[in-house]
């Protein structure tokens, strides 16, 4: 029987930094009309993969063929050409334009906009029509919910001849029904032929809907998978090369006593827009409480508010009993009062990672008398502080000499969380903690938190990964436009549930 | 007004970003190379090489243009280094611009760090020769002992205040320091005429000038401080304010990189979010460290006015202030190279003054354009041989 020729097949492909073998040998091969998964950690090579074949880098060895035909592809205006459509992480979209002059963007077909336009809107009705993808041509890109520009974004790859999808980490911005309706358009795509390439880390979603999976570690591919015949322990093991327990155990613990309260928490942005509306939440001793969200509903607010780094429009916050004044709410202050918090987005706010990571071990206690004498810091003393609890806390490299940024996320993570627990808080607030950490790490910060719940320290939790706030958390509260729309105790919550409260179907009296 | 946005509610916006310095970096997180990032390098080549490759690139420049005009290139690069560098007395001429050029160039570096862009070095140094002038004029009857002290903590106070002002503008209500600075630069230059003209200046002179100070009141030459160990200089214009330019540079070394504040510093220049999460306010430092700054560019009054001049006259800062830029941009905004780039600077004031002494046909302007060369080099397009440099050193990188 002759299989047909495969609609991508990478063969010996090698990609060099400098020091860095990125892709080393690494083959590949796509049915035609499949959904193609391919997972790995971060730095796994992936991202270099699918850049080779996009045009973004061209490979120093190795072969790509489309279709049987072998091709060479030097510019993202190749891949295009050759029918290759790829869809961002973070959105290629002008938010001020319209959907269909977003379409249009790049592909004209003139000087005269009208003509472009007009076909455009004629092929969108059609591709609307292929695929069930219901969207207002001239509806603003920046007024639509972030599932629709996802849509927009898939529709400009189709519109530009796509036959072969590329997709970056496609969920990490939907809510359980948007991902839902994606999956749906994907499988529509394939009854219709198209090859989707799918780069995710959640499992979950490999399991639920490719056909074949890809595992990356350290620059080669290490396995190719039949998904019906793999489960995700076998895929994890392939990612990390060892057994990793995806689930950390954690057992059943009384909470104590309160020690964080807000009540009535509003936040008004200069605008008048409500960014948080009526927020009551208590965080008691020894127990962890996670806030299960869609980015961008508040959370980030809350975090900052409960941080001082935001102040609220209305509402009390108390910490150990005591209501906090202005005075007290900003961050130094709250460091003293025992608040601690590991922020959301560890490289724009948790740390500077042009310095070398001995100094960000001090960020925030930078002030601390135990650092130097007086008005200076002593290099020496904080030099040995941080060997000692990069030590403790598996920092790799345990250099604290190293620039930042040229730790992985995962080891940079470790850092910010070492420098806020080290100092013995009574709150930790604790936002996104394994964004872009590989599974192995995820592991060690999760033991870390429970470890940390364990010894009494009250901690709430923010992640837009409903998997992370399900295993961790004592305690669920669901927020949608600002609000907390649910509370579930960690038991009786399940995913269904709680994507319904996370998308504003609030319960109804019972 | 100019479309400002008073607000700083994210003055992250509000900051320049150089390439030569430590700034934070937008991350690629989505490891696609779209933007084009940053060019990482080593260390030493980010510190030393493309300085270095700069340097080189702006004086074969300057050698063609030497050739255009029918000269040799090498004999004027003679001339110029024997010039600068040959003699006792070209070595303190030297060393007095360079005293200039410290000054002014860790003015300016002390604002990188704090991602400020202080173009103000004139300004705040003219300012800072008012409050020194007038401390020498009106604290006369104090011993030297005193006075002088005082008058060099006026200076700095001065040109402190004049670059607080610009900060505080920019930190409370969103105007931006590149502007105000240079606006205030003006507004110095102005005052200055008018109190040399109506309030301060030589009683029946028609020069815009204060009478000359109190013998007591101003700095020791060189050659006098060295005298009673037994060393004999020439006289030059060289005085006890390079001995205090060394100490700032120190005292910058260690503000910036061991003192808490200076870590306050560099982390709202790296990053003001971070900085805000920290506990440390951008707003404050911004005000902090352009009042540094302004106090530095301050000591090229000092200088000028207390240690050359002896009085105050216009226009003393001659553009020291703004080659400020370009020395701290050319030595990555660290002490020792701010006093390397500060020495380079002296020698080709010094030697260029020379070279047009000895060569008619090389006139002052021709240096004038050989500092230009540089400057536009090691400054503006410090970008250029970033990445020739980077892919020497990491082939195919900079694909």
């Amino acid at each position: 029987m002759t299989a047909p020729a495969p609609a991508i097949a990478l063969t010996g492909i090698c990609k060099r930094f400098g020091p860095v073998q990125a892709n080393r040998d690494v083959s590949l091969s796509v049915a035609p009309g499949s959904i193609h998964g391919i997972v790995g950690e971060n730095g796994a090579g992936k991202s270099t993969l699918m850049s080779i074949l996009y045009g973004f880098y061209e490979a120093d060895a190795g072969e790509i063929a489309l279709g049987g035909r072998p091709c060479r592809i030097r510019t993202p205006a190749d891949a295009i050409a050759l029918g290759i459509g790829m869809v961002h992480q973070h959105f290629m979209l002008v938010e001020t334009l319209s959907v269909v002059e977003n379409v249009v963007l790049g592909a004209e077909g003139g000087a005269w906009l009208s003509g472009g336009l007009k076909r455009a809107r004629a092929e969108l009705a059609r591709l609307s029509d292929a695929y069930g993808l219901a969207i207002d041509p001239d509806a603003i890109v920046g007024d639509l919910s972030v599932g629709l520009q996802q849509r927009v974004e898939i529709l400009k790859a189709l519109y530009r001849g796509a036959q072969i999808l590329i997709l970056d980490e496609p969920t990490a911005v939907l809510t359980p029904p948007e991902a839902d309706q994606l999956f749906a358009l994907l499988r529509a795509l394939r009854e219709q032929g198209k090859t989707v390439i799918l780069i995710t880390h959640k499992l979950r979603e490999i399991m639920a809907i490719t056909d074949r999976v890809s595992v990356m570690r350290r620059g080669e591919m290490v396995a190719h998978l039949a998904t019906a015949e793999t489960s995700p322990p076998e895929i994890a093991e392939a990612m990390v090369g060892r057994r990793v327990l995806l689930r950390v155990e954690k057992e059943a613990r009384p909470r104590g006593a309160k020690v964080l309260e807000a009540i009535g928490l509003d936040i008004v942005d200069a605008r008048g827009v409500a960014l948080l509306s009526g927020i009551d939440l208590t965080l008691h001793e020894g127990e962890i409480v996670g806030i299960a969200g869609v980015a961008g509903n508040g959370q980030s607010e809350l975090l900052e508010v409960l941080a001082g780094l935001a102040q609220p429009s209305r509402g009390v916050i108390r910490l150990n009993g005591q209501v906090l004044t202005s005075a007290d709410r900003n961050p130094a202050r709250l460091r003293k009062l025992g608040l601690m918090h590991v922020p959301e987005d560890r490289l724009r706010t948790g740390l500077v990672t042009a310095f070398p990571a001995a100094e960000n071990a001090i960020l925030g206690y930078q002030n601390d008398a135990a650092l130097g004498p007086g008005p200076f810091l002593s290099p020496a003393t904080i030099a040995a502080r941080a060997r000692e609890t990069f030590a403790a806390y598996d920092v790799r490299p345990p250099d604290p000499g190293l620039k930042t940024a040229n730790f992985s996320g995962g080891n940079q993570q470790k850092i910010v969380l070492a420098r806020e627990i080290e100092r013995a808080p009574k709150v930790l607030l604790v936002g996104q903690p394994t964004r872009g950490v590989d599974i192995g790490a995820i592991e060690a910060i999760h033991r870390r938190l429970i470890a940390l719940r364990d010894s009494g320290v009250a901690i709430l939790l923010v992640s837009v990964e409903l998997e992370e706030v399900m295993a961790l958390s004592d305690r669920i509260l669901a927020m949608c436009g600002g609000r907390i729309t649910g509370e579930r105790m960690a038991g009786e919550a399940d995913e269904r549930d709680l994507g319904l409260l996370m998308a504003g179907v609030t319960e109804r009296a019972a | 007004m100019l479309g400002l946005d008073p607000s700083i509610s994210d003055s992250s916006d509000l900051v320049p970003r150089f390439s030569g310095l430590r700034f934070a970096a937008p991350e690629n997180d989505g490891g696609y190379p779209m933007n084009a990032a940053p060019i990482a390098l080593p260390r030493w080549a980010d510190t030393a090489l493309v300085p270095l490759v700069s340097v080189a690139a702006a004086l074969a420049v300057s050698g063609l243009v030497v050739i255009g005009i029918g000269e040799s290139p090498l004999e004027a690069t003679a001339l110029l280094l024997r010039g600068a560098l040959g003699s006792a007395e070209g070595i303190g001429f030297t060393l007095y611009y360079t005293t200039n050029f410290i000054f002014t160039g860790l003015a300016v570096a002390v604002a990188f760090h704090a991602g400020l862009f202080n173009i103000g070095g004139e300004g705040q140094a003219t300012i800072a020769g008012i409050f020194a002038a007038l401390a020498c004029l009106w604290l006369a009857p104090l011993p030297g002992l005193l006075l002088v002290p005082l008058a060099v903590l006026a200076a700095a106070a001065g040109g402190a205040l004049y670059g607080f002002i610009p900060g505080w503008l920019q930190a409370t209500r969103g105007s931006h320091v590149v502007i105000t600075t240079i606006m205030f630069n003006f507004l110095a230059a102005t005052l200055t005429v008018y109190l040399l003209v109506e309030v301060i200046g030589k009683p029946g002179s028609m020069q815009p000038e204060t009478p000359e100070f109190a013998a007591h009141a101003v700095l020791t030459p060189m050659h006098q401080l060295l005298a009673p160990l037994g060393i004999t200089l020439p006289a030059t214009p060289l005085n006890s304010a390079f001995l205090l330019a060394l100490a700032a540079l120190v005292a910058v070394w260690a503000l910036i990189f061991r003192s808490r504040l200076g870590y306050a510093i560099r982390t709202v220049g790296a990053n003001p979010r971070a900085a805000a999460y920290a506990g440390i306010s951008p707003a404050r430092i911004t005000m902090v460290a352009m009042a540094i700054s302004g106090a530095l560019a301050g000591g090229l009054a000092v200088n000028e006015v207390m240690g050359v001049q002896h009085r105050l006259l216009l226009d003393f800062t001659a553009g020291y202030g703004f080659v400020g830029i370009a020395v701290a941009l050319m030595g990555r905004g660290h002490p020792v190279g701010v006093a390397l780039a500060a020495l380079l600077f002296g020698v080709l004031y010094q030697g260029g003054a020379e070279l047009s002494f000895d060569k008619p046909s090389i006139t002052r302007d021709m240096v004038v354009v050989i500092g230009g060369v540089i400057i536009l080099f090691a400054g503006a397009l410090d970008g250029l041989f970033r990445r020739a440099v980077a892919a020497l050193l990491q082939p195919g990188r900079a694909a």
